[in-house]
């Protein structure tokens, strides 16, 4: 924030250049990523630690390799995407829903849905081992697309908003899943049995790979959902349709569109991104049903991990993964001496800072208006 | 521009005799990326009616803000009765006599007359509460004063337009303003109501006001103002005196080039029945009826205008036709076959073109680009989309490419242009374009000039024309009579939801058309429709 004034001083070729850069959402997120680094950097010398120890930290979360020790593992690769994993998506289902102009605040619920329908399966589906994990897997896609698509139809046909629909969503799938899971017979207040194999998301490959981490087949997930997400939007009618609709549901209705089925499915898929993010979480982190406690949050970090990568399939990709590392490099900062609060709170300013983007164009007016009199000033002598 | 010589000289000779209300010398004011005055200088004499003239975007309602205290100007003096002031915001301009009624209405609807006038100011009794009898007694003598005959104990919801507006004219009365700004205020009128608003602006002057007049139309600067300034694209074009300068040449100093006021067309042919509307009835969505029972027919190689003040139905007959709104009672045939249950898509197919009243609302997603504009009703079609879903985009383009150059749009980055960033005029240019290229049997178009410059106008007039000439059926929304009598073949009167009568325009008087506008069934306007078997004469 605080450069932008000053560049506005110089000629106009800085100027034009800020003016790309202030147009390229992209740059301002990358821009605003480093702001919230660099806030962090003082921050942890205002505590009077060494920051060389964070960024080392998160240079062992992305590549594995430890500075200090001069040791390499790459079970930390394996499991900072495994930390992205749910984020990604989660950041999928939130990005959907703004592209099409909807606020979806319910990826949590749609998350829990997923979750749990996928452990339902998990315990109670058929053991053929290839069979029994995708059943699991489009069951909890299944789940988050309904938990979201009640909510667009609710708001196509009946106008209610879908904001405080998913938020008592969240609510009604949170306690739906704790009572239905404690009805499973083996279950106890917090946890169930434990899953048969055929249901895990597990990947010898990958596991192989990373030295043992939890990486597992949910990976690929992350990756096929992206590049849906990519084509549907960007490729298709259907997403042609949706846009159209979330930027102008009016224009969009004249057209001959179908308003309300639109805001459906919109819902939908993005309930199912998020309904995803349950199911690798479920089947891929943990080898038991959780009785859930309390929200896991994944689906409102979500909507920071949208916002800064404008939720375009790439930027969520990559905002996904900077989110993940932030989280998994928490107990290696820890062991460092730097307190792992710190990375939230780099998350915090990051989404804070992209909050800003509008402080941004209103700096832009204001110099656009300067120079239009510096001009006139000219002109007149 | 020989006339701007002509009347500056005058003006400078009689500059030490006259004594001036208002004086705005070089103002210029800036936003983001448009100079919207630039160095404008406005002198207006104590007691004249001032018109000031100027296309959409000239200039004028940043300059009446300017002097309203609603802008901040970036230069130049503003001098009120020859001393220098400076207007911070509308407290201070009403505090120097400055009153200003704008186009839309500031009122509270269910507030009476003497409520609104006194808000903001109510006066009060000795023990605190509001004086409300003393002031009905100032507003009932103000109005009588003024001849607005406006009632002080009436709701403003209850009242009509024309009577809200002298109720703006009556509230800043009541705050001793000498100096009165209209802000376009025929737009929302009948052409009765315009008549009466002349009036009691030559009344106003009479008792000593001053008083300038925003507008666009030049009949009505005729009428009543006795001197014009002209503004074009935020510069001082010139002020005239308007007795001595035509209508063509305040057109040419506000356009920069002759302008024609009549569209070039041929005598229609009619041909087959297109649109034929029976019994039509539809509920306003406050649930009471907003058509009533309206019979109206559209052939083919005809314009039909719906002519009506705003709000009298117009905006639900388009929906119902168009398929955006459901129809309690009646038929709508497009081509014998009753649509009136189709989707709105069925109907598209089905060759009802439709140019919206509110472009920004219903006939753009601004925030794509023109060539998705474009197709937003084909999109779905070969060659935009291939039988799998998937977009061609190329194909797209290269439609926009087409349109752009058949309807002269102007877009900066051609079909990428986002069309949040295309002038008004273009914005309708492409819409039209949209609609006319998919050739429609029937095309329903409101509003179709609202808010251009003469240029865009001219333009989409002759487009519409041709359409018609093409043998398509077409069917004119517009508030503004002159369009309508301009364009149109065939002119309906609307009024409350009901056809009042219907006219030939060629033979159709204005006079007759405005009664039937305000419900009047005149005895000309009965002629007038008995005419109307005669001018389809020919046709079975």
């Amino acid at each position: 924030m605080s450069a932008a004034p000053k560049d506005s001083s110089h000629g106009a070729s800085k100027a034009s250049l800020l003016d790309t850069l202030v147009a390229s959402d992209g740059a301002v997120s990358a821009f605003v990523v480093i702001l919230g680094f660099l806030c962090g950097t003082a921050l942890i010398l205002a505590v009077g630690k060494n920051p060389g120890n964070m960024y080392a930290a998160l240079l062992q979360t992305l590549s594995g390799f430890d500075v200090t020790r001069g040791s390499w593992n790459a079970r930390y690769i394996g499991e900072w995407l495994t930390a992205s994993m749910p984020l990604i998506l989660c950041g999928l289902s939130m990005g959907f829903a703004a592209r099409t102009g909807l606020f979806n605040i319910g990826a949590e619920g749609q998350y829990i849905v997923g979750l749990s329908a996928a452990q339902f399966v998990a315990i109670y589906g058929p053991q053929v081992p290839g069979l029994h994990w995708i059943l699991a897997v489009l069951a909890g896609a299944l789940a988050g697309a309904l938990w979201g698509g009640i909510v667009g139809w609710l708001k196509g046909k009946y106008s209610v908003s879908e904001v405080v629909a998913t938020i008592m969503l969240n609510y009604i799938a949170y306690f739906l899943s704790r009572f239905l899971t404690q009805l499973i017979p083996e279950a106890n207040t917090y946890k169930t049995q434990s899953f048969p194999k055929t249901a895990l998301l597990e990947s010898s490959l990958l596991q192989g790979l990373t030295n043992g981490s939890r990486l597992g087949l949910g990976i690929y997930i992350v990756i096929i959902c992206c590049l849906f997400y990519w084509f549907i939007i960007e490729r298709t009618r259907l997403g042609f349709e949706l846009r159209a609709t979330g930027f102008n549901k009016e224009a969009a209705r004249c057209s001959g569109i179908k308003v309300t089925k639109s805001i459906t499915l919109s819902m939908g898929i993005a309930g199912a991104f998020a309904g995803l993010a349950g199911v690798v979480v479920a089947l891929g982190s943990f080898n038991y049903g959780r009785v859930l406690s309390g929200y896991d949050y994944y689906g409102f970090n979500g909507i920071a991990v949208a916002l800064v990568g404008n939720s375009t399939a790439g930027g969520t990709l990559i905002s996904g993964l900077l989110f993940g590392m932030l989280s998994s490099a928490q107990p290696l900062m820890q062991s460092r001496q730097i307190p792992k609060e710190i990375t939230q709170i780099i998350s915090g300013l990051v989404v804070v800072f992209i909050s800003l983007r509008a402080g941004f164009r209103m700096i832009m007016e204001w110099r656009a208006k300067r120079i239009a009199k510096e001009k006139r000033g000219e002109r007149d002598e | 521009m020989n006339t701007k010589k002509n009347t500056e000289q005058p003006e400078k000779a009689l500059e030490g005799s006259v004594r001036h209300a208002i004086e705005m010398l070089d103002i210029t004011k800036v936003f983001p990326g448009v100079v919207a005055n630039d160095q404008v200088t406005l002198r207006v004499r104590e007691n004249e009616i001032h018109a000031i003239l100027g296309e959409n975007g000239a200039g004028k309602s940043t300059l009446m803000s300017v002097l309203f205290g609603l802008y901040d100007p970036d230069g130049g003096t503003i001098k009120v009765k020859g001393r220098e002031v400076r207007i911070k915001d509308p407290n201070e301009a009403t505090a120097l006599g400055i009153g200003m009624v704008h186009q839309h209405f500031k009122l509270v609807r269910n507030y009476t007359v003497t409520e609104n006038i006194i808000l903001g100011m109510e006066p009060r009794k000795r023990d605190g509460t509001v004086d409300l009898l003393g002031a009905e007694k100032r507003v009932a003598e103000l109005s009588e004063r003024y001849c607005l005959s406006v009632d002080p104990h009436g709701k403003i919801e209850s009242i009509t337009v024309g009577m809200q507006q002298r109720v703006e004219i009556l509230k800043i009365l009541y705050r001793n303003a000498d100096i009165l700004i209209f802000d376009e205020p025929t737009a929302v009128l009948t052409p009765q109501e315009v008549d009466e608003l002349m009036d009691i602006l030559k009344r106003l002057k009479a008792e000593g006001k001053t008083i300038i007049l925003i507008t666009h139309k030049l009949k009505e600067i005729k009428e009543a103002a006795e001197r014009c300034t002209v503004l074009r694209r935020g510069r001082y074009i010139g002020t005239v005196d308007v007795a001595s300068t035509t209508e063509e040449e305040l057109a040419e100093m506000m356009v920069g080039r002759a302008v024609k006021f009549r569209i070039d067309k041929e005598e229609a042919r009619p041909g087959e029945l297109v649109l034929s509307i029976e019994d039509l009835t539809v509920l306003s969505s406050k649930g009471y009826p907003a058509i009533k029972n309206l019979s109206l027919s559209v052939r083919a190689g005809e314009i039909v205008g719906l002519a009506g003040v705003d709000g009298n139905g117009q905006s639900e007959l388009v929906a119902a036709i168009t398929g955006l709104s459901h129809i309690q009672g009646g038929r709508i045939l497009l081509e014998g076959r009753d649509i009136s249950k189709d989707s709105i898509k069925d109907r598209i197919l089905a060759g009802v073109g439709h140019v919206p009243e509110d472009r920004h609302k219903h006939g753009l997603v601004l925030d794509f680009r023109l060539d998705e504009n474009i197709v937003l009703k084909s999109f779905d079609q070969q060659p935009y989309s291939s039988r799998h879903g998937i977009l061609d985009f190329q194909a797209i383009a290269q439609k926009g490419r087409d349109l752009i150059e058949q309807f002269d749009i102007r877009a900066s980055q051609g079909p990428a242009t986002k069309a949040k960033n295309m002038s008004g005029g273009n914005q309708q240019k492409a819409i039209i374009a949209r609609e006319i290229d998919l050739s429609p049997r029937l095309l329903v178009v409101a509003q179709p000039t609202r808010g251009l410059d003469v240029g865009a106008i001219e333009y989409i007039h002759r487009r519409i024309v041709a359409e018609r000439d093409k043998g398509s059926a077409v069917l004119v929304v517009s508030f503004e009579l002159d369009e309508i009598m301009n364009l149109c073949d065939r002119i309906a009167a609307i009024s409350k939801g009901e056809i009042v009568g219907i006219a030939d325009a060629a033979t159709a008087e204005e006079r007759s058309i405005g009664a039937m506008m305000a419900g009047v069934r005149a005895p000309k306007a009965r002629r007038a429709m008995d005419a109307t078997p005669e001018a389809q004469g020919g046709e079975p």
